[in-house]
């Protein structure tokens, strides 16, 4: 089923054509409005006017998450804030954090975005759907939310966790439809399984996953202890939130909204396209976004096109789920974690260079990290009420930097081993 | 009035506490007293030595991590009561022990207790004020 099937199933080439006029759009856009795009255009002699290929796209500058990190909180914004209806920030984090804006035209698409996720994965107007995404400054709840009343299905805004209350209302309420991260969803499965509550007497019949890289090991685990078909969806709030791409019933790669979003798969050392089909970065470019544009957003995220058409009848390209990172970004428990923030934090604390180690685990289908910390002579007590403060410290300020509860592990000095690249220091031992 | 105590920092991992005093033999590094206080993740060994700049200086070229603390050490008859009486006069000056730990010395007729307090001055005072024999460096080591 299709949300909006005319654009849906568009043509290759009149998409085509509707993208490269709505690129060189928002091109003009960002350089008449945004001084950081203005100043890179002009800097690198590049015309929107001229624009007459999609092809051209290339020559133009890469916006990074630092570049909304500098610009914090509105520098990026193209519009006046009066014209802005809502305002997210990027998941979890305190000192780093990016914010992004809505127009209500922006809120409208969005939502017709979402809602084509929605139908794609077989949700309709007669479903009953718990979001089990938090709501607030991230974008995965609010999105999903306004994505299901738009299609006119039944909203439950349960947002995350109480997995127990969860289940009582997915059984009350008989909910058709779920949608949370993927290893939620198998927690759910355990827990139910405690409550002695049989999923198969429950009235779920689809399953919408997102906000965090997983496998299809994991699908076929939560289709087959859920009883459900599960889809993969994507979405970053820099670039939207939810609704940039979604699985169709195939489950087999990801259909990008390509009326809204231009796509780039590129090599993440050289910055040149991939070969087709080949794995390289995902790079975004919003083509119709009135208040937060962004031009070439490098995601970081490692995926590869998938160029055949699609048995749906979507004529948008798909990609692969997730493969990993080209950075050393963290997704725990769905939030976005950097090394970075934990050194930051410890630094401060210590008051030197921190050695530390991160082990990220998946226990019972959920997240655990341990950060494990050197103790040096500056941390180091002999009494130990001061020394368990420490500990109780180190744990507060890393949750409130990270957004998320981390446990917090004291070894002796020298005992972690030595690493010059900063990606050595997490140990992840999750398999998806 | 003051002795000093060194503090290792010991993960619970098995063969630590044999290596520490290892270290120390190896030295020529006589143990007077020693406490572990622990949790599940952590142990802090406190130590009293004869020779503390030395022994600080050999645990950290082998890799641990090691503080260093000023404690008070009371010598007190080896009898019914010893500690109490100490304890009482404490408390009656409202001071909080940190910690203690106490050893009995080689003659057996006196045993020392090892005091970390909240406030260090004030519990010296009220010590002395009660006639409590308080050990210095040179009588701990020549024990």
């Amino acid at each position: 089923m299709y949300w909006q099937k005319e654009q849906e199933c568009l043509p290759r080439p009149d998409l085509a054509k509707l993208q490269l006029e709505r690129l060189k759009n928002v091109l003009k856009k960002v350089a008449t409005n945004v001084p950081f795009y203005r100043n890179k255009f002009t800097e690198l002699g590049l015309d929107p006017e001229k624009l007459t290929s999609l092809e051209e796209l290339q020559q133009y500058p890469f916006t990074l998450k630092q570049d909304l990190r500098d610009n914090y909180p509105y520098g990026l914004f193209a519009v006046p804030l009066r014209d802005v209806v809502r305002v997210h920030s990027s998941s979890g984090t305190t000192g780093m954090a990016t914010v992004v804006g809505y127009s209500k035209n922006d809120i409208n698409t969005w939502s017709d975005l979402v809602a084509r996720i929605l139908c794609g994965a077989g949700v309709t107007p007669d479903d009953v759907i718990q979001i089990a995404f938090g709501y607030g400054l991230f974008t995965g709840g609010f999105g999903l939310h306004y994505g299901a009343e738009r299609l006119g299905a039944s909203v439950i805004p349960i947002s995350s966790g109480n997995t127990k209350r969860q289940i009582q209302i997915m059984q009350d309420f008989k909910t058709t439809a779920l949608v949370c991260t993927p290893s939620y969803a198998l927690k759910m499965a355990d827990v139910m399984m405690d409550m002695g509550v049989n999923p198969n007497g429950l009235s779920l019949r689809y399953g919408l996953f997102g906000a965090e890289p997983w496998s299809e090991a994991m699908r076929v685990e939560i289709n087959e202890r859920l009883g459900i078909k599960a889809t993969d969806n994507y979405g970053l709030s820099e670039v939207m939130g939810p609704g940039v791409a979604g699985e169709c019933e195939e489950c087999n790669g990801l259909h990008v909204n390509e009326d809204h979003f231009l796509v780039e798969v590129l090599d993440p050392k050289s910055l040149e396209p991939v070969a087709p089909g080949e794995v390289g970065e995902l790079v975004l470019t919003t083509l119709t976004k009135e208040a937060f544009p962004v031009i070439r957003y490098r995601t970081r995220d490692l995926t590869r096109l998938i160029p055949e058409p699609c048995p749906c009848g979507r004529t948008f390209v798909r990609m692969s789920r997730m493969m990993g990172r080209s950075d050393d970004m963290l997704i725990i428990k769905g939030v976005n974690v950097f090394p970075t923030q934990i050194e930051a934090v410890l630094f401060e604390i210590e008051g030197t260079e921190p050695h530390y180690r991160l082990i990220v685990e998946r226990e019972n289908n959920e997240d655990r990290m341990t950060v494990m910390v050197e103790v040096v002579e500056s941390i180091f007590f002999d009494e130990m009420k001061k020394q368990r403060a420490l500990v109780e410290n180190i744990k507060k300020r890393l949750a409130s930097e990270l957004g998320i509860g981390v446990a917090v592990k004291l070894v002796e000095e020298r005992s972690l081993e030595r690493f010059n690249g900063k990606g050595d220091r997490v140990i992840d031992k999750r398999q998806l | 009035m003051l002795v000093e105590q060194i503090a290792v920092f010991l993960e619970n991992k098995s063969g630590r506490l044999a290596e520490i005093t290892a270290v120390l033999a190896d030295n020529n590094i006589n143990i007077r007293a020693l406490s572990v206080a622990d949790t599940a993740d952590f142990g802090i060994l406190r130590l009293i030595v004869d020779n503390v700049e030395k022994a600080k200086s050999v645990l950290k070229e082998n890799g641990f991590t090691v503080g260093k603390t000023t404690v008070i050490a009371v010598e007190v008859e080896d009898k019914t009561g010893g500690l109490a009486r100490v304890l009482q006069i404490i408390h009656a000056a409202n001071i909080n022990v940190e910690y203690m730990y106490a050893f009995v010395n080689k003659t057996g007729e006196n045993a020392v207790l090892i005091f970390r307090f909240e406030k260090m001055d004030e519990a010296i005072a009220a010590l002395k004020e009660k006639g409590v024999t308080i050990l210095s460096r040179e009588q701990i080591c020549a024990l």
